[in-house]
């Protein structure tokens, strides 16, 4: 039980690290340390087979994506653009108002407060597998176009265009 | 394994709820503060995070697999969408040799 509110206490200060650094390259690491934190919350929740999609595709391939590309453009911090402390100032309350609207709201629902209960094998790579290939099989076949599809279109845009060069 | 499903027992869904809203709202205030184009993905992609990390919640409170199954997808079109934005972002790189969002503020017209 405490491990969750530790694991949670992480999440949420690598969350917050991520969004105030100066350092563009200190962002995106302090963005892995919080993908990881969330992969043990998935590992918590008994959902093993999403904590390992989760470790692989955002803390493999997502990351990865973002720090070529921050090498590609060879940021530093001076490059960093800032805006001005008003319009932080006014952002950071608009984000707390919409905390705030979002936990009253929850409040007034009063989501039963029962305890989470693990349902052992839910998660397990051999059920989901199941339920994917049973009712989901459509969309999952769908998203392998929308993959293609995204492949294309980032191969098309990044690429130097060679007429005018 | 039997232990780490013993840790869970204790912890309320509405303590989900919560942690993944103050989540959700870390990555808003990153999209409203800050003007470096990678920096506002990356706090979608916290938000994209933090609404995973809520199905997955209730699919474990209800012991409906459903859910863990549309994070999947959730997780498919996150990476498809870093892959476009990531491109369209070294694109107006190119050309206004910048990252800074209101370099693209000639889009309003």
């Amino acid at each position: 039980m405490s491990v969750f509110y530790l694991v949670a206490f992480l999440a949420i200060f690598f969350a917050l690290m991520t969004i105030f650094t100066k350092n563009p390259v200190h962002s995106v690491l302090y963005l892995v340390i919080t993908f990881f934190t969330l992969t043990v919350h998935y590992i918590l929740l008994n959902a093993q087979f999403l904590a390992v999609v989760n470790f692989i595709v955002y803390m493999g391939a997502i990351i990865v994506l973002f720090l070529f590309v921050m090498m590609l453009l060879n940021l530093n911090e001076e490059a960093e653009p800032v805006k001005s402390n008003l319009v932080k100032i006014m952002g950071a309350i608009a984000g707390m108002c919409l905390l705030a609207t979002l936990l009253g709201a929850f409040r007034v629902i009063e989501p039963s407060n029962e305890m989470v209960a693990a349902h052992a094998d839910i998660g397990l790579v051999e059920n989901l597998g199941k339920v994917l290939f049973n009712e989901f099989l459509l969309p999952f076949e769908i998203s392998s176009i929308l993959l293609l599809a995204a492949m294309i279109g980032a191969v098309l845009l990044a690429k130097k265009d060679v007429k005018k060069a | 394994m039997g232990n780490i499903v013993e840790q869970i027992q204790g912890v309320p869904l509405n303590h989900y709820i919560i942690f993944c809203s103050i989540i959700f709202a870390i990555g808003v205030t990153g999209v409203l503060i800050r003007r470096n184009v990678i920096i506002i993905m990356m706090s979608i992609e916290l938000m994209l995070n933090s609404v995973n990390l809520l199905l997955a919640a209730f699919s474990a409170y209800r012991g409906d697999p459903s859910g863990q199954v549309f994070v999947f997808f959730v997780m498919a079109l996150a990476a498809a969408e870093v892959a476009v934005g990531l491109a369209i972002i070294i694109m107006v790189y190119r050309n206004t040799k910048s990252l800074d969002i209101e370099s693209l503020s000639k889009l309003r017209w």
